[in-house]
Parts: structure tokens; C-alpha cells; sequence
């Protein structure tokens, strides 16, 4: 540890294309065992047709949308991809406890405050559930397991999240740079 | 062995639920392990000087991609029975647009903030709370936008039948795509890595 460049604590990351291969194989193990890929946003959606049924259960009848969670007679939040994304909490605590990185701190550049950055953080949250909704699944479920089945929509999918990405940069240094 | 080991009924609907959390575990770990708990690790993919994400990713879809193909060649995999998403690409296409700028708006993507709201990132919970809230616009606005939401339906379509080629072929190109992608990323990084 050198005492002139100051870093955060913690120890350093896996090795990129290490970690890709133990990410991959969890992966192909998803395929051979259940037949699936992975996902996350999916669970978003279960949790909110749950609350919008407890909440206004007439709505959520009426709405072709959160039917799509709540019909088939199981509860909505027994669904395989709320036990994943649990389980992917659990895994990146036990990874973030092993390194030393659990903290409760906001991640941003040198010349934005809190709340600007909570504030973009949840913008773009929305921004990001309206896009996996049109593109029926997000980075996860799309690009990384569509991604290694070749399925085409992905594959475009995948392009455009870059694309759009790179496209939007310039225009949010203030919160990273 | 007959894989996809659940569709053959090797196990239940109950099991499959554990299954679901012991593969999450597997997820979030290696999420977190390649540093994608920081939305500023993230996010320096779309500034250049740390293309992790391309690295990671691209790692990983390559080993699942021949995973799956050689485990289909042996044949101990039905790769026909593994869930295919349907696509749509005129709304896929918008879609990941959408992503991609919430991505860099927001600093994480739907999985990536989970491994980090349980590490502690304020930012993540509130991205969270977002995917909830834009969950509701998308819910509430669904019968206005059903149409385009529906539209350019191509059922469950791959590369190689998108473009007539052999599946080898086409995992060859991606093996090769991915490969020289790490060399250029490699090359990026030592050009803008230093710079903060």
C-alpha cells in the first residue's frame, strides 16, 4: 500500500476476462439446468403487478399488463426470477463482504453533489425499466444470455444498449468526470 | 444426462425455485467480484478508460455461446428446449436505445444495481426505486404503445437462421468479434486508461 495515491478501501476486482468466464459458466449452468437464461428486470415487474394488485386490485385487472404476472393462479412474486435476483443480492454481498466493499456511500464523479446524483440515478432507472419492457429484458436477460443463444433480436438489442450509450456520455461528464 | 435438466422433469416447480436463488448467488457474486457494484466502473466503458463491461460481458458469452454448442454437439443438451426470447426487432431496437442511455444516465443496468444497492450504494437504491416507478409509466401507458410494443414480430429467430449461415460459422465469427474486441479494448485502454 503506497501512501500517495489515495484509493478506496477494498481489495482490487477480478480479473476482467476471469470473472466473464465464472459469469459465463453460471450462465450455461442456468441453460443445462433449467432451460433458461438469466435475467433481472423481470423481477422488478413481478414485485410492482403484486403492489398494484394489493393496492387497487380492480386496476390491475383491468390492465392487460400486470395480468400478465398475476393470472395462472401462483403468487406473482413466486416466479423464478425474484428467487434469482435475491439470490444476486446475496452473491454480490458475499463477494462485496469478502473484499471489504460494503459501504453505504454514492457512487459519482468529483463535481456533482448527492442529490443531482440520486436524483439522475433514478431518471435513469426509469429510463432503463421502459426500454426492457420494449426490448423484453435487459442487459442481463437480453444481451448476455440472448446474447450467447445468437438470438438475433438480441444481438440487435445488444448494439443499440451501446450505442446509446456512447451517445449519451458526453452529455453526463458532470456526473462521472 | 438429458439437459435442460428441468424440462426433462428432473425436478419440480419448488425445486426450480431454489435453483433460482443458488444460480443468483452464482450471478451476484461474479457481478460483484468484476467490480460492476460501481456504477463509476461501469460507466468508464462510455468514457473509454476501462472497458470491463465489454471484457466481462463478452467473456461470458463467449464461454455460455460454446458451452452450449459443444454440449449440443455431444448431444447431452437439446438446445431446441432452452427458452429462446421471441424478437421484435422494431421495439427491441428502441428498447436498447432506451437502455443504453439510461445506462449512462443512471450508472447501472437492472442487475448491476442490485449487486450494488447490497453493497451499500445509495445511488443504486434510487435507481432502483426508478425501475419501479418507470415500471408504472410503462404498466399505465402499455394500451396506448400495445401496437408498437407488438410490432416487427419475427418469432424465435437466431443468427444463423437471420442470415442463412451455418451455427458453427456464426459462432466462429462472434469467437473472433470478441477476440479482437479485447485487443482493441486492450489498445483503448493504454491510449485513454490514464486519464481520469
Amino acid at each position: 500500500m503506497s501512501a500517495s495515491k489515495p484509493r478506496a478501501p477494498g481489495s482490487a476486482y477480478m480479473n476482467p476476462y476471469l470473472a466473464g468466464v465464472g459469469l459465463g459458466l453460471v450462465l450455461l449452468a442456468a441453460f443445462v439446468v433449467m432451460g433458461r437464461g438469466l435475467g433481472a428486470s423481470g423481477a422488478f415487474s413481478a414485485v410492482i403487478a403484486w403492489l398494484m394488485d394489493l393496492v387497487a386490485p380492480a386496476h390491475a385487472a383491468a390492465n392487460e399488463y400486470y395480468q400478465g404476472y398475476l393470472e395462472g393462479g401462483t403468487h406473482p412474486l413466486k416466479a423464478w426470477l425474484v428467487f434469482e435476483v435475491l439470490g444476486l443480492a446475496a452473491g454480490a454481498l458475499l463477494s462485496g463482504l469478502l473484499a471489504g466493499r460494503v459501504r453505504l456511500s454514492v457512487e459519482k464523479g468529483p463535481r456533482v453533489g448527492n442529490g443531482p446524483r440520486l436524483a439522475a440515478a433514478f431518471a435513469g432507472g426509469m429510463l432503463m425499466a421502459i426500454g426492457a419492457h420494449l426490448a423484453r429484458g435487459c442487459t442481463s436477460g437480453q444481451a448476455l444470455s440472448g446474447g450467447a443463444l445468437l438470438n438475433a433480436g438480441s444481438w440487435a438489442f445488444m448494439i443499440m444498449v451501446f450505442v446509446g450509450g456512447y451517445a449519451t456520455a458526453y452529455f453526463m461528464r458532470w456526473q462521472w468526470r | 444426462m438429458n439437459a435442460p435438466l428441468y424440462k426433462y422433469g428432473l425436478f419440480g416447480d419448488e425445486m426450480s425455485l431454489v435453483i433460482a436463488f443458488v444460480i443468483g448467488i452464482g450471478f451476484g457474486f461474479f457481478l460483484e467480484r468484476a467490480g460492476f457494484g460501481s456504477a463509476r466502473k461501469l460507466v468508464s466503458q462510455f468514457y473509454l478508460n476501462d472497458m470491463s463491461v465489454f471484457k466481462v460481458m463478452f467473456s461470458a458469452i463467449v464461454t455460455a455461446m460454446l458451452g452450449v454448442t459443444y454440449l449440443g454437439w455431444m448431444g447431452v443438451l437439446d438446445v431446441d428446449l432452452v427458452y429462446l426470447v421471441p424478437t421484435w426487432y422494431a421495439p427491441q431496437v428502441v428498447g436498447g436505445l432506451l437502455l443504453g442511455v439510461g445506462f449512462v444516465v443512471g450508472g447501472y443496468c437492472p442487475g448491476t444495481s442490485v449487486a450494488a444497492l447490497s453493497t451499500g450504494r445509495v445511488d443504486a437504491m434510487a435507481y432502483a426505486l426508478g425501475i419501479f416507478a418507470g415500471t408504472i409509466v410503462y404498466g399505465e401507458g402499455y394500451p396506448a404503445i400495445k401496437d408498437f410494443v407488438n410490432s416487427d414480430a419475427r418469432g424465435a429467430l437466431t443468427l444463423p437462421e437471420a442470415l442463412n449461415l451455418p451455427w458453427g460459422v456464426v459462432v466462429f465469427t462472434v469467437v473472433l468479434i470478441a477476440v479482437g474486441g479485447f485487443y482493441g479494448a486492450t489498445l483503448v485502454e493504454r491510449r485513454f486508461g490514464g486519464a481520469k
